[in-house]
């Protein structure tokens, strides 16, 4: 089996305007509504915020000071991770494109992680907001610790829907499988309640998950302007880990994909 | 001698049966059945081999199933062969139709953006191109609006407009002749003959013999999954037609089924 086609070579500003191209449908389709689709975006955390708030707070009386501005720097990005993560199943199911053109299909994955890394990046003046409501303001760390954070972020959410989006299309039901386990990592990870609630038994099986260091880091950058350099170093190992993974399972089933669409 | 830029060198392909392989309940319990890596395959091409030289016109016919859309995936190089060697030279540029390669949300004119860069243009070179398209396409306001509300005759007509301006190398077209309105298809089949005279390869694949026959300039008839014959289009048209039973007329120049009139 052998194949030698000189068709489908792509100058590097194609690749560009490929991927921005990508990204730019995705993103219109988005914000079709303009203003509205942008409030849309962040009135979801910001009601999950609420929620968590009256349940865990009011009713259940849980001792967190600033409980709400808690929520919200641990909200947004894990609504990063989870969107990203819960909708990549489906990046190539359904692609008709895929068994018509060659073109680098991890494109797809790229220009959708890259569309939940902006939205994040968009809801960062509503966390500064909230801060700024508690009288505090933004840190000069964040010039670091944010471009670091969203470099480990992009990485491994991206790794992940390489992973997810491939498997789908040969296991179908990896995508339940993604939602259930999206679910249960959200309550796994100190997001509803602070790390320093864990017992001290259990506190270094945090470690175990992949999730946990990055949104503690992220937290503890919007709160205080403080990275642990164990989280970050962890939630970096984990990136790489899943990336490699994604990037592998990717690489060895796109051939096939045109296949199975 | 004439160049080639499409070439199948007894080519094979075969698709997995993935029908029981789909869940991962099933991956685990046949676990063992996997790893063999001997699971059934069915094979849609077998030792195909056919050459296809530049600027020619080049049609495949055959009944569902045959294998004719495998053998375009292999041409654009979406589809990997089981066995044998396929070389292609020159960028491909398949006819996008409803479904494929467009998106609903998007206006006309974002689409044609869409297309051309993904067919492997920049995106410069396809704003040269797109005041071109647009005339051609004659969607008129309709371009700046988004194509879920277009009609499949202006999809088509826009998915036509694309490749036929974007100065296509190999264009692969599978059975979407004949669509828009007649005004339309005349201009289509202009432009058709536009390229006959040019440097543009085409492999088309159609039910329609009259057109495959007034277009190309050779024919191949896959038949369950093999060539059964290649060569002057009105001799395959006609062993085609036969075979299917179906009578058909020599009026002129022009090769007729005569259940395709209607
Ligand atoms: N992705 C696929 N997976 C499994 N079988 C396929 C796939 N695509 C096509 N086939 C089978 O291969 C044969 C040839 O298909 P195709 O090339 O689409 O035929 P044609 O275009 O001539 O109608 C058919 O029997 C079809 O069912
Ligand atoms: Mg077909």
């Amino acid at each position: 089996m052998q194949v030698v086609h000189t068709g489908n070579r792509r100058s590097l500003e194609n690749y560009r305007d490929l991927l921005l191209v990508l990204f730019q449908k995705e993103f219109k389709i988005r914000y079709k509504q303009k203003v509205l689709g942008y409030l849309w975006s962040i009135a979801n955390p910001l009601a999950n915020a609420a929620i968590y708030y009256f349940a865990f707070s009011v009713i259940m009386g849980i001792r967190e000071e600033n409980y709400i501005l808690f929520l919200i720097t641990g909200l947004f990005a894990w609504q990063w991770f989870s969107n990203a993560v819960g909708s990549s199943p489906k990046l190539f199911v359904g692609n008709s494109l895929i068994k018509k053109i060659a073109f680098p299909r991890i494109l797809i994955p790229l220009s959708a992680s890259l569309n939940h890394m902006v939205h994040f990046i968009l809801s960062i003046p509503v966390i500064i907001l909230f801060l700024a409501i508690h009288n505090a303001i933004p840190s000069v760390h964040w010039l670091w610790g944010i471009p670091v954070l969203l470099t480990i972020h992009l990485m491994m959410s991206l790794g992940l829907s390489l992973l997810f989006a491939s498997l789908n299309l040969f296991l179908r039901d990896i995508e339940r499988l993604v939602s259930i386990l999206v679910h249960f990592t959200f309550y796994l990870t100190p997001i509803l309640y602070s790390e320093d609630l864990i017992p001290p038994d259990y506190k270094n099986y945090i470690f175990l998950n992949p999730v946990a260091p990055l949104i503690i880091s992220w937290r503890n950058l919007f709160l205080d302007g403080t990275i642990m350099p164990l989280y970050m170093l962890a939630s970096f190992g984990y990136a790489l880990i899943f990336f490699g993974i994604g990037y592998f399972v990717y690489n060895k089933l796109s051939w096939k994909f045109a296949e199975v669409i | 001698m004439r160049e080639i830029v499409v070439s199948f060198d007894r080519v094979s392909k075969s698709y997995p049966l993935y029908k029981e392989f789909r869940g991962v309940k099933n991956v685990l319990f046949d676990l063992t059945k996997h790893l063999n890596r001997r699971s059934p395959r069915f094979e849609a091409l077998r030792d195909i081999s056919f050459e296809v030289y530049k600027g020619e016109k080049f049609g495949i016919i055959g009944r569902n199933g045959a294998g004719k859309s495998t053998t375009l995936g292999l041409v654009a190089g979406v589809l990997k062969p089981s066995a044998g060697r396929v070389v292609v030279n020159g960028r491909i540029f398949p006819l996008l139709t409803l479904g494929a390669g467009f998106h609903p949300e998007l206006t006309g004119k974002e689409n044609i953006i869409l297309n051309g860069i993904l067919m492997g243009l920049t995106r410069r070179e396809v704003l040269q191109k797109i005041e071109e398209i647009i005339d051609f396409s004659e969607l008129e306001e309709f371009i700046d609006r988004p194509i879920r509300i277009y009609s499949s005759g202006m999809l088509a007509r826009l998915g036509f407009s694309i490749v036929a301006h974007l100065d296509p190398e190999i264009l692969l077209i599978d059975e979407v002749l004949g669509v828009g309105d007649i005004k339309f298809q005349k201009k289509c089949q202009e432009k058709m003959m536009e390229f006959r005279t040019g440097n543009v390869t085409m492999i088309i694949v159609s039910h329609s013999v009259g057109s495959i026959s007034t277009i190309c300039d050779r024919v191949m008839w896959i038949e369950n999954h093999v060539v059964r014959m290649i060569g002057d289009p009105m001799e395959v048209v006609e062993q085609y037609c036969k075979q299917a039973g179906v009578e058909f007329v020599v009026d002129g120049n022009k090769v007729q089924t005569k259940t395709s009139t209607f």
